[in-house]
């Protein structure tokens, strides 16, 4: 490397945006398609599922048969590069506390890894404390955003069912593919215990999307995980939104580009980013009349955390001193188990979507409860693609359980083990629960005053714990599913080992995946970093559309929410600059 | 890179690989295409070059001496032999497979390696041979001594921990080859479309659906 120097863009943009993945990808593809010039800027690299190909592969396609790696932390096949660990880029906790942070490092982001599940906060999501006088309500309410998710629905796609539920609102629906036999069963058993069942609502194109001739109809492989390559018939950002913004000829793609801070000028406002290229290893500064970050909550608030200046010493927007603090993820714990009456089944092929076909919206009253938030289950099961694992342990099956009405000794070898292991396949069955947790000041990532990352950019030092409210609700998470893995016969084989002192099993901090709060918004700019509209209390040419901007999650995955306040934002900078105010 | 071409770059960041390879011609197209392949040494799934090179790396040296691979590959063939239905572990290349993973999740290694040596002690002194150098009842009495958990004897307990590795290791290393796939009738990862369960196997469980779940569902003709 010679001299090191700073490449300036002469080119003066509309926005900068910060990260390519549901809240980048919208706001580029609104702002885009309103003629705005764009620069979109991408730690990861280039990606799109129809040239990065791992659907429709057969196991033995991996050496590895689909096992996972440090790169691949859900699997040979999944989409997303990287996860809890990237080299070169560490990250710190607090002594006693726990957080695991994934980073999607991708054109996408960490919309190549999630589920699909497409869920609306309801009403009563955004007015929490109003409920139970925990936390902070939103400075918005459902109506302000309902028609905003309407619109997601509309332009993105996603299956479900209208219930009339009052908390989990109704949407314009594509049609849900029918349950899977493992999936019946679970709704008689659920419904048997009071617990609804029904259908999930994923944003995968059941039937071709109205109006769209860039995307196709699900073929049914249950591989939304490795991103549709031959229909763009899942949501990723990467297929969905921001390959239509790149057409319109208004977006400036910069990937391999880690941002360093926001720069700001001397009144304070927001000039542009400046970010090291991944690729060469220079530094460079581009400019924009606003600066968008979508780069996740942590990301994001480690980027306004890092961007001191004279205006700014505590870090941009965040003379209220929140930005950081608040951050939550989402609760989880899990059981699972096999249904003997499964064994020996008839095969046929039921991949079905990539995902659950029905799943369990919170059904309880938390006034009677000793937890004050309510949580979602996930199901799955069934005859899924074999991969690294499939027949592990058959030790422990084929002494306990008759094999095609033969009582056999455990282990063992030959013939004999075929056949066990052909008997039990497909039998499999799980659940998960995914509850709200409490938004708490006391949660918060910091930058690590000691560490940098390979770029010597500083890097985050995490300090989160569960509150007794997460833990008695994975209390209760694994109650329930005792009652419903009993009521339809099932035979427990793991996560039944929930206690005390264990936490019920509860799964650390940031393992869901779902992450928020970290620059939260609210009317009170000393509360919050963010007015109503994503708008930086402190530096009104400054939004952040990511997980960042949430008061708290719900028991909600948060997708579909960052779609649509990432859209709402989006429009409020394109009124807003008519009307010359940015 | 000069500071003109670093802007230029920056200017034409959307010229990225993809976009890159639709604006070649077909020709180039397929030249890209299969330097691409050439250039993926991990099969034919999308890596990132990080991958690429610690699949390099994993592969560069060979982890089992000889006499440990072939001692695996008799290990695999008694585990997974040849049946009505399908073949054997070594017809599926199983202990090339092994020979593989161990090296991509080191934590097999010593329990591998020291199973086997454990293995032959064992053999040596009852039989005054390694195991592959034992008669086929020979092995196979040693084998029963470590195969059945619930009723070896306690002290060839590190025998019945090597052996559940061992087996697990084969049975999903063949579950999950070509052969072993088509053996466990897996009928998915085919485009397709869900219609639901098929009504004979609703009829085995007395299972069915609900007017409304006829009626909302997606179906296809």
């Amino acid at each position: 490397m010679g001299d090191l120097q700073i490449k300036k863009s002469a080119k003066q943009y509309d926005a900068v945006i910060v990260g390519s993945g549901a809240g980048g990808g919208m706001a580029a593809y609104i702002l885009a398609n309103a003629g705005l010039k764009v620069c979109l800027v991408e730690a990861g690299p280039m990606y799109d599922p129809r040239t990065n190909v791992t659907q429709f592969k057969n196991p033995w396609e991996s050496p590895r048969r689909g096992a996972s790696t440090k790169y691949r932390p859900f699997g040979d096949f999944d989409a997303c590069y990287w996860g809890w660990e990237i080299d070169g880029e560490p990250y710190t906790k607090e002594s006693g506390t726990q957080w695991d942070w994934w980073r999607a490092r991708m054109l996408g982001g960490r919309t190549n890894h999630w589920g699909r599940i497409s869920l609306r906060f309801g009403p009563k999501d955004f007015k929490r404390r109003s409920i139970d006088g925990l936390g902070e309500n939103w400075p918005i309410g459902y109506d302000d955003i309902k028609p905003f998710y309407d619109r997601v629905d509309k332009m993105i796609g996603v299956f479900g069912t209208n219930e009339g539920l009052e908390n989990d609102p109704d949407g314009f629906f594509l049609p849900p593919p029918k349950p899977r036999l493992h999936e019946l069963m679970i709704k008689k058993a659920g419904i048997a215990s009071g617990v609804p069942v029904i259908p999930s609502r994923l944003s995968i194109l059941t039937k071709a999307l109205p109006g769209n001739k860039d995307r196709g109809e699900c073929m049914f492989c249950a591989q939304c995980g490795r991103a549709c390559s031959y229909a763009y018939a899942d949501f990723s950002s990467s297929s969905v939104l921001v390959n239509p913004a790149l057409k319109t000829g208004n977006v400036d793609l910069v990937v391999n580009a880690m941002v360093r801070e926001v720069m700001t000028d001397r009144e304070g406002k927001a000039t542009g980013v400046s970010y090291v290229s991944k690729d060469d290893m220079n530094e460079y500064q581009v400019n924009g009349r606003v600066v968008i970050l979508a780069a996740s909550a942590c990301e994001s608030a480690r980027i306004l955390l890092n961007s001191k200046s004279q205006r700014h010493p505590n870090g941009l927007a965040n003379s209220s001193n929140v930005v950081g603090k608040y951050l939550h993820d989402s609760t989880g714990t899990a059981m699972g188990g096999v249904l003997p009456q499964l064994f020996g089944r008839k095969r046929y092929n039921e991949d079905g979507v990539g995902g659950m076909h029905v799943y369990s919206p919170w059904w309880g009253d938390n006034k009677k409860l000793d937890f004050p938030r309510g949580y979602h289950i996930e199901y799955w099961g069934g005859m899924g693609q074999p991969a690294y694992g499939v027949g592990w342990g058959t030790e422990g099956m084929n002494g306990k359980y008759t094999v095609n009405g033969q009582k056999k000794e455990a282990g063992g070898y030959g013939a004999s083990l075929k056949e066990d292991v052909r008997y039990f396949y497909g039998a499999s069955v799980g659940m998960a629960g995914r509850g709200e947790a409490l938004s708490l000041e006391s949660n918060y990532c910091a930058i690590d005053p000691n560490v940098v990352d390979k770029y010597g950019i500083p890097v985050l030092k995490f300090n989160v714990k569960w509150s007794e409210h997460e833990i008695n609700q994975a209390k209760h998470m694994k109650e329930t599913f005792r009652e419903i893995m009993h009521n339809m016969g099932a035979i427990i084989t793991w996560g039944d080992d929930g206690t005390k002192e264990n936490n019920y099993g509860i799964d650390t901090p940031g393992k869901i995946i779902h992450e928020a709060g970290t620059i939260r918004m609210g009317d009170d700019s000393k509360k919050s970093a963010l007015n109503k509209w994503s708008q930086a209390h402190d530096c009104p040419n400054l939004f952040n559309v990511d997980g960042g901007q949430f008061v708290s999650q719900a028991d909600k995955n948060i997708t579909w929410t960052i779609l649509a306040l990432s859209m709402r934002a989006s429009e409020y900078i394109i009124d807003e600059m008519k009307k010359q105010n940015l | 890179m000069d500071r003109r071409k670093s802007l230029k770059a920056l200017a034409l960041g959307t010229l990225s690989a993809g976009v890159l390879l639709e604006a070649c011609g077909d020709g180039d197209k397929k030249a890209a295409d299969d330097a691409a392949k050439a250039s993926q040494p991990a099969g034919t799934i999308d890596r990132m070059k990080e991958e690429e090179a610690h699949y390099k790396q994993v592969t560069s040296s060979t982890f089992f001496t000889p006499e440990e691979l072939a001692t695996i590959t008799i290990l695999g063939d008694i585990i997974i032999p040849k049946d009505d239905v399908s073949g054997s572990a070594s017809d599926a290349k199983v202990p090339e497979w092994i020979e593989f993973i161990v090296k991509d999740m080191p934590e097999h290694q010593v329990p591998m390696r020291g199973g086997l040596r454990w293995l032959d002690m064992q053999c040596l002194r009852r039989y005054e041979k390694a195991f592959k150098g034992c008669t086929q009842q020979q092995q196979m009495e040693m084998v029963d001594e470590i195969a059945w958990p619930a009723k070896a004897k306690p002290e060839m307990a590190q025998g019945v921990a090597f052996f559940n590795l061992i087996r697990n290791l084969t049975v999903t290393g063949f579950y999950t080859s070509e052969i072993g796939v088509k053996d466990i009738g897996y009928k998915g990862n085919t485009p397709n479309k869900w219609n639901g369960v098929p009504d004979d196997v609703l009829k085995q469980y007395n299972l069915a659906y609900t007017d409304k779940e006829n009626k909302e569902c997606a179906s296809y003709t």
